[in-house]
């Protein structure tokens, strides 16, 4: 380790290799969180035109566009798109660029595999994308493959579940490089309790990914051989239960959300105190809520399956449990709410963004603290209601965070400011627009509207129309901030200062470095750690 | 467009809580017509008020502070980090907040979950996509499925507003009928993949899962027809298997039991009788409709990849007593019609088929062949079971 650091030392800072191949053969951590933030920003428009198609069907009640089979597979694909190719690769993403810069390390611990990784997303993607276009469509069972359903899927079956493999595959190399980088590279002084949230976020999410990634492949696998290879996992007359894949698959599925949105807090705990001029308020209960919670997603996950006919105890073990969840949540609602009390806040776009976060976020909770109530969820479960919960959580939480952390390392990244009005624009065309979409949900849940449906009783179309306006709306208005990435890549409003923001290097050791940030950084450890949280 | 501003001035108004310019919008929960779909609103709401004081309160202070604390007011940022008995606080009253919560849904979990003691049973079988329901104390048995109506109306491109479909998608051909002030226990299971038969009214849903029983129990309080639909992803057609509870007082229910077992008796007769190929390729054009329609499509052209076309077909042209056997037992994604058809429907569309949608074979099959494969198919079932 020290000779490959006395040969930097020696010719200094090389710049990237040139052409198409310094992104194929990459193993520089900022080339491949680029590509990463990229890929996931061009999947995040390909799921949301399949929801716009979506919408676009349920914009009043009858069949206009699409066939039912086609549009249950638009509603699997839009969840495996989303999940899969958009928010987890960002999180990703900004996990290669950030975590060395936060933790003063000179890369990621074990580049080769971060690039293969990339790579391996990328061909998972591709391939459950072309199952769309396969004999028989594309999987339309639900994102959750529930079994016997799912196995009715024609040609592409395998094919989904290959490329399912394949994404389990890079996330648990990602997952394994962030855990090695950060036991290992932290620079003298780096405690873990100095480190920022959003390393620590991150570090306990890789240790989720690791434990439930596996667990999924196998559930798909068993999908696979019940199919092919004559077993009967799923299958009451050779012994199985289909239910049992409900179980496995949820043992993956809860801690996965939990996947999308530790990282989203990580963010938001890094961005209000700087634009509120203080310290986090809390950093060590905000870093043992962390650690409850996900501890909390490996025990709760038979609450997606209330109806499915489960002992009394069993729902009442899981409902209690569920329940515990919204005690660490909320402290991390009011260390937030604490953060910016007394402050001397500033409104520029990341702050707006990651407002809006705590607020819609919280609404998600509270529909979340409503189906934790077994009896109550009973009639939620599988409705819009549960449609319009789980996108608050999804959608004004971990893409506007998304978005938020995009406005504020772009200028560090790029070294020039990005067009702060078209940032705003952007911002209250999204948090209007996603109410729009996302509000009139919850009236069509409880008014009785169940969920994957491509039509609907009459009852029904006043707020799908709505929510269908908010969601074209919304989705165009996304197009804003391709335009700004573009433009602040091109030179932006100006060149942006080495803070960015007011005092920002009192927060964070990335605020410490030139903008833009050189293409190799603390090739020597950074001489002072920030602690102005302990 | 008319229909989209008038929309929005709904939507403003109700913002502004003017008025609530649509009588017809649900926006909360039912009651329902149940003590336990009552109980189950009781908390929906305590629970929703629990959160609307929350929200007050900690957007409030968020507000507060984002008002006065900031920036161009000229604030100075105070720097504490942390307060522990704050902290300590706002961990104990969420903890005490949800044990309040806790108890009354125990009650009410505890209360849906006793089945003991139920006047009659009730099986419900889930198929894609229609619902089956036997009543296990006077043997009757039907299927349920989306009415004609509605199922012409919502083919993409039938040109039919739904809005003209009275009940759109939340009517079917045969109601499920009880009686009120009775403990109704029901038995839920499924032939094919998993369903869910959710009536909101009732306060509860519950799974159909293949080889599997679950059981709920409901007590209706008064007369109505209440409405609802499969709420788990069954497939193509999940939008379109919908429920119909229609509850009567007790006397009437057994008038319609009696009705139900003269109907029966009229079945079984013609299933008897001598039937000609026009009688029966006349009849089983609607049954065709009604049950083939939606997978080889109307015209028989199917969809490939996915289903087989009838037209043209080699099992439909073929030797009769293969396509028989196909439609009897099922095959693949095709549903075994043996028994979710009766007789003479049964022999119909067999008929139909082979003499329409572009088939010309020439031959047909009586009903009381049909009654005699599904008498040894029943006779069967029984010797199984012993």
């Amino acid at each position: 380790m020290s000779a490959v650091i006395a040969e930097h030392d020696e010719h200094h800072d090389h710049g990237p290799a040139k052409g198409i191949l310094r992104w194929i053969t990459t193993t520089n951590h900022k080339d491949i969180g680029t590509m990463y933030l990229v890929f996931s920003l061009i999947m995040f428009f390909v799921g949301g035109s399949m929801a716009l198609i979506i919408r676009a069907e349920l914009f009043e009640p009858g069949m206009q566009f699409v066939e039912p089979q086609f549009f249950n597979s638009m509603t699997t694909m839009h969840a495996l798109v989303m999940v899969f190719g958009a928010v987890m690769p960002a999180f990703v993403g900004l996990a290669n660029w950030m975590i060395p810069l936060m933790i003063g390390a000179p890369d990621m611990a074990l580049p080769r595999m971060n690039n293969m990784s990339f790579w391996m997303l990328v061909a998972g993607i591709l391939l459950m994308a072309s199952t769309l276009f396969m004999e028989g469509g594309g999987p339309a069972a639900g994102w959750t493959f529930y079994p016997p359903l799912v196995l009715q899927t024609g040609k592409a079956l395998p094919f989904a579940i290959f490329a399912v493999h394949l994404l389990g595959i890079s996330s648990i190399m990602g997952a394994i490089n962030i855990i090695a980088t950060i036991f290992n590279m932290r620079a003298p002084g780096m405690d873990m309790m100095k480190m920022p949230l959003f390393v620590w976020t991150w570090l306990i999410t890789a240790f989720l990914l690791i434990a439930v990634m596996p667990v999924f492949a196998g559930a798909v696998t068993m999908l696979l051989t019940d199919r092919f290879f004559d077993t009967s996992f799923f299958d009451a007359a050779g012994g199985g239960d289909p239910v049992l894949y409900q179980h496995i698959f949820w043992f993956f599925g809860h801690p996965e959300v939990y996947i999308m949105i530790l990282p989203t807090f990580g963010v938001a705990s890094t961005i209000i105190p700087v634009f509120a001029r203080k310290p986090l308020f809390g950093y060590t209960s905000m870093v043992w809520a962390t650690g409850f919670i996900a501890f909390l997603s490996f025990i709760v996950w038979a609450h997606h399956m209330f109806t499915v006919g489960m002992p009394i105890a069993g729902e009442l073990y899981f409902m209690y449990a569920t329940m515990l969840i919204a005690i660490p949540t909320g402290v991390k609602i009011f260390n937030w709410t604490a953060t910016m009390w007394k402050g001397a806040m500033t409104f520029e776009t990341p702050m707006l963004f990651s407002i809006a976060f705590v607020v819609l976020f919280t609404l998600g909770g509270f529909t979340g603290l409503m189906m934790a109530v077994a009896p109550s969820d009973l009639q939620y479960h599988d409705t819009y209601f549960i449609v319009a919960h789980f996108h608050y959580t999804l959608v004004p939480a971990s893409v506007f965070i998304l978005m938020a952390a995009g406005y504020f390392w772009l200028p560090k990244w790029t070294g020039n400011m990005y067009n702060e009005r078209i940032g705003r624009l952007h911002f209250w065309l999204s948090a209007i627009s996603i109410n729009i979409l996302f509000f009139p949900q919850h009236f069509l849940g409880l008014a009785g509207m169940p969920r994957r449906i491509p039509d609907y009783a009459v009852q029904f179309a006043d707020w799908n129309m709505i929510s269908s306006i908010g969601a074209f709306i919304y989705g165009f208005s996304q197009l804003l901030f391709v335009y700004i990435v573009i433009d602040t890549i091109r030179g932006g409003t100006g060149k942006a200062t080495d803070e960015v923001w007011e005092d920002a290097s009192k927060h964070g050791l990335e605020w410490t470095l030139p903008s833009p940030t050189p293409y190799h950084t603390f090739t020597t450890p950074p001489a002072k750690i920030p602690t102005e949280h302990l | 467009m008319k229909k989209a501003r008038q929309l929005f001035a709904g939507l403003a108004l109700s913002i502004f809580g003017l008025s609530s310019a649509h009588a017809d919008y649900t926006l909360n929960l039912t009651e329902g017509v149940t003590q336990v779909s009552k109980d189950v609103h009781d908390l929906h709401m305590l629970i929703l008020w629990i959160c609307v004081f929350i929200g007050i309160a900690v957007f409030g202070t968020m507000f507060y502070s984002i008002y006065h604390h900031r920036k161009s007011k000229g604030h100075k940022a105070e720097q504490f980090h942390h307060n522990t008995t704050v902290e300590i606080i706002w961990t104990i009253i969420p903890t005490a907040i949800l044990i309040g919560m806790a108890i009354p849904a125990t009650k009410t979990m505890l209360e849906m979950d006793d089945i003991q003691d139920a006047d009659m049973s009730i099986k419900v079988t889930g198929w894609q996509w229609k619902w089956e329901y036997e009543y296990l104390d006077n043997g009757i048995h039907f299927f349920s499925s989306l009415d004609e109506a509605s199922n012409k109306a919502r083919q993409k491109g039938s040109g039919i507003d739904p809005r003209t479909v009275p009940n759109y998608l939340l009517d079917v051909d045969h109601p499920l009928v009880v009686p009120i002030r009775t403990k109704i226990r029901f038995l839920f299971t499924s032939a094919d993949v998993i369903h869910s038969w959710w009536v909101p009214d009732l306060g509860w849903k519950k799974d159909a899962n293949p080889g599997f029983i679950n059981d709920a129990w409901t007590y209706i309080e008064k007369p109505g027809t209440y409405r609802g639909q499969c709420t788990e992803l069954c497939g193509k057609d999940h939008a379109f298997m919908p429920i119909v509870v229609v509850a009567m007082e007790k006397e009437d229910y057994k008038q319609w039991v009696e009705q139900q077992k003269e109907v029966a008796a009229a079945e079984a007769s013609a299933a008897e009788k001598s039937w000609t190929k026009e009688e029966l390729v006349a009849k089983g054009e609607t049954v065709y409709t009604n049950n083939c329609a939606s997978c080889h499509m109307p015209d028989g052209s199917g969809m490939p990849g996915t289903f087989p076309a009838i037209k043209g077909s080699p099992i439909v042209t073929g030797d009769i007593k293969q396509q028989i056997e196909v439609m009897f037992n099922g095959k693949g994604m095709m549903p075994a019609f043996g028994q979710m058809l009766n007789a003479v429907d049964f022999a119909a569309v067999a008929t139909f088929i082979r003499n329409g949608l572009g088939n010309s074979v020439g031959d047909m099959v009586q009903p009381s062949e049909i009654a005699a494969m599904q008498n040894a198919a029943g006779a069967n079932d029984d010797t199984d079971k012993e």
